[in-house]
């Protein structure tokens, strides 16, 4: 799909609303229609997180995303509060080193990732959203591994380029096991 | 067309202010407006400008009093209750005929209220907000580019008309990302400023600015001298955005974000062949109320962020040749699409 209504969701801290930017930003270079939309309020590290990322050609109504085709979730309260909203078809993507439970409904498509586990294993645990988002990418076809990477060079400052590389490692990782 | 950024919208107005030659900027920070803040924070020393974080809403607002009487574009944003706070100034302001813009990320409200997005501020910033007989220019974007477009258009207008300008915003407007093109936004154009208390060089007699009127018939010369400028204005600015009005059987107005969700309900009701309008005020005051002259609809729908506070607008402009619906929702909530889709058929059920 290259165009969708993507909801991310977890706790503050694990790069929610960065996953949502570069989606965005991706969306933006290839000449999309986009909104990007955080959820705000008295937020803090380990509280929740959600963003709601649109990408269309045609020009974005209302930027609030009521029935995500994609939601990616990396805490279970997340599942909880969105499960029920997905769109019939849609997918859910799950981590599954945070998240014990089932996507209990039938008619969407969950996947599950166990995208902590992997960010520990090439060495930074922070970056699980990265293995999540690479997860998106294989199963949506929504960016290419190219347009990801090249988004990451366009929109991070000077002094973060030195982790395109790291990033992209675990985007890599997490196209790679779905 | 230039190359466009992706920016949050605060950050956006910020951005904009300073390309349309606001060089001063009096903040004080509160949910949902803050980056604004922090943005004018970032920049204005960078390009020579002034920052100043106020130790209060109120100390900010008589702050720009200061400098749009020394004729600097000048700027200061706040959320709801913060704009309760400058409303004294506001009024001063006005009544010195000066130009400045004021930025109003609104919040739920009333009292503290909340921090998500609402539109429950409409009466304040088109009745004026504060005490006497004035109005501001109101300006109601909805989207991240239009929030440029606006802020430009602001201080150019301000200037203009010599009125302090409000652009409202909401939660939603001032925290969501799109990509801005700047190199597109309206040039300044600077107005001359005779009136101006910057100096006199010796060479002219001295500029006085005051509000403060202890002769009634002088006082009620001065406030009736502005009045005409305001019927100005009515004939000249207003501004809004219309489609699908003709054969409309219901006509729905919004503005700002809302009128987004309105666009995606839209979209729905016409795939299942209902006939909807759009009439979105883009100036809420003054209220574009030609654009209501020329419809003939079975009847009017006002959806809202707040408990219905434009409908009484709609009705003096429509001149009740129509029932004017409400359909929102308030203290920080958004409506669906569903539920302002759900309301036009429900009022074609009254209506037929």
């Amino acid at each position: 799909m290259e165009n969708c209504e993507i909801v991310l969701a977890g706790f503050g801290g694990q790069g929610i609303l960065f996953m949502g930017k570069l989606l965005a930003f991706a969306a933006m270079l290839k000449g999309k229609k986009l909104s990007w939309l955080p959820s705000y309020g008295p937020e803090m590290r380990g509280g929740t997180a959600n963003c709601h990322v649109i990408i269309d050609d045609k020009p974005i109504g209302s930027p609030i995303v009521t029935k995500p085709s994609v939601l990616v979730v990396m805490n279970k309260p997340s599942l909880d509060k969105f499960e029920d909203t997905v769109a019939e078809g849609g997918y859910v993507f799950v981590d599954r080193s945070l998240i014990e439970g089932e996507v209990t409904r039938k008619d969407v498509k969950p996947v599950y990732i166990k995208a902590t586990e992997i960010a520990d294993s090439i060495g930074n645990r922070g970056l699980a959203n990265m293995v999540m988002l690479g997860a998106v990418l294989k199963t949506t076809g929504v960016f290419s591994l190219e347009e990801i990477e090249e988004t990451m060079k366009k929109s991070l400052p000077a002094k973060k380029q030195a982790l395109v590389e790291k990033n992209m490692e675990a985007v890599k990782k997490g196209y790679q096991t779905v | 067309m230039g190359e466009k950024v992706l920016m949050k919208g605060n950050e956006a107005i910020g951005e904009a202010a300073i390309r349309s030659g606001c060089r001063h900027f009096f903040g004080y920070p509160i949910t949902p407006q803050t980056e604004l803040s922090a943005y004018m924070a970032k920049k204005m020393p960078k390009i020579g400008g002034v920052f100043l974080q106020a130790e209060s809403e109120l100390a900010a607002i008589n702050m720009v009093y200061g400098a749009a009487s020394a004729g600097v574009r000048t700027m200061t944003s706040s959320s709801s209750p913060g704009i309760s706070l400058k409303a004294e100034g506001i009024s001063y302001i006005a009544a010195a005929d000066l130009p400045c813009v004021i930025v109003n990320i609104v919040r739920g409200g009333p009292g503290l209220g909340g921090i998500q997005p609402a539109q429950s501020d409409y009466f304040q910033a088109t009745r004026g907000g504060g005490h006497g007989d004035y109005h501001l220019i109101v300006l109601a974007p909805n989207s991240v580019q239009e929030l440029v477009y606006l802020t430009a258009d602001a201080f150019n207008l301000s200037e203009e008309y010599r009125i302090p300008v409000m652009l409202l915003g909401d939660g939603t407007l001032g925290q969501m990302m799109e990509p801005v093109d700047f190199d597109s936004i309206p040039e300044p154009v600077y107005a001359e400023k005779p009136w101006a208390t910057n100096g006199t060089d010796n060479k002219r007699e001295k500029n006085v600015i005051k509000t403060l009127y202890l002769d009634a018939p002088e006082l009620e010369a001065v406030v009736m001298e502005r009045e005409k400028k305001y019927d100005i204005v009515k004939q000249e600015l207003q501004r809004y955005d219309a489609h699908d009005t003709e054969d409309a059987d219901v006509i729905i107005s919004s503005y700002g974000i809302t009128s987004r969700v309105v666009e995606t309900a839209v979209q729905i009701l016409r795939e299942e062949g209902i006939k909807v309008g759009v009439i979105r005020p883009i100036t809420l005051w003054p209220f574009p109320e030609k654009a209501y002259k020329q419809v003939h609809p079975k009847a009017f729908l006002s959806v809202e962020m707040s408990t219905g506070q434009m409908i009484e607008d709609i009705k003096l402009a429509c001149e009740c040749s129509a029932p004017v619906y409400f359909c929102g929702r308030t203290g920080g909530v958004i409506p669906t699409p569903d539920e302002v889709v759900q309301k036009v058929k429900d009022i074609l059920k009254e209506v037929g």
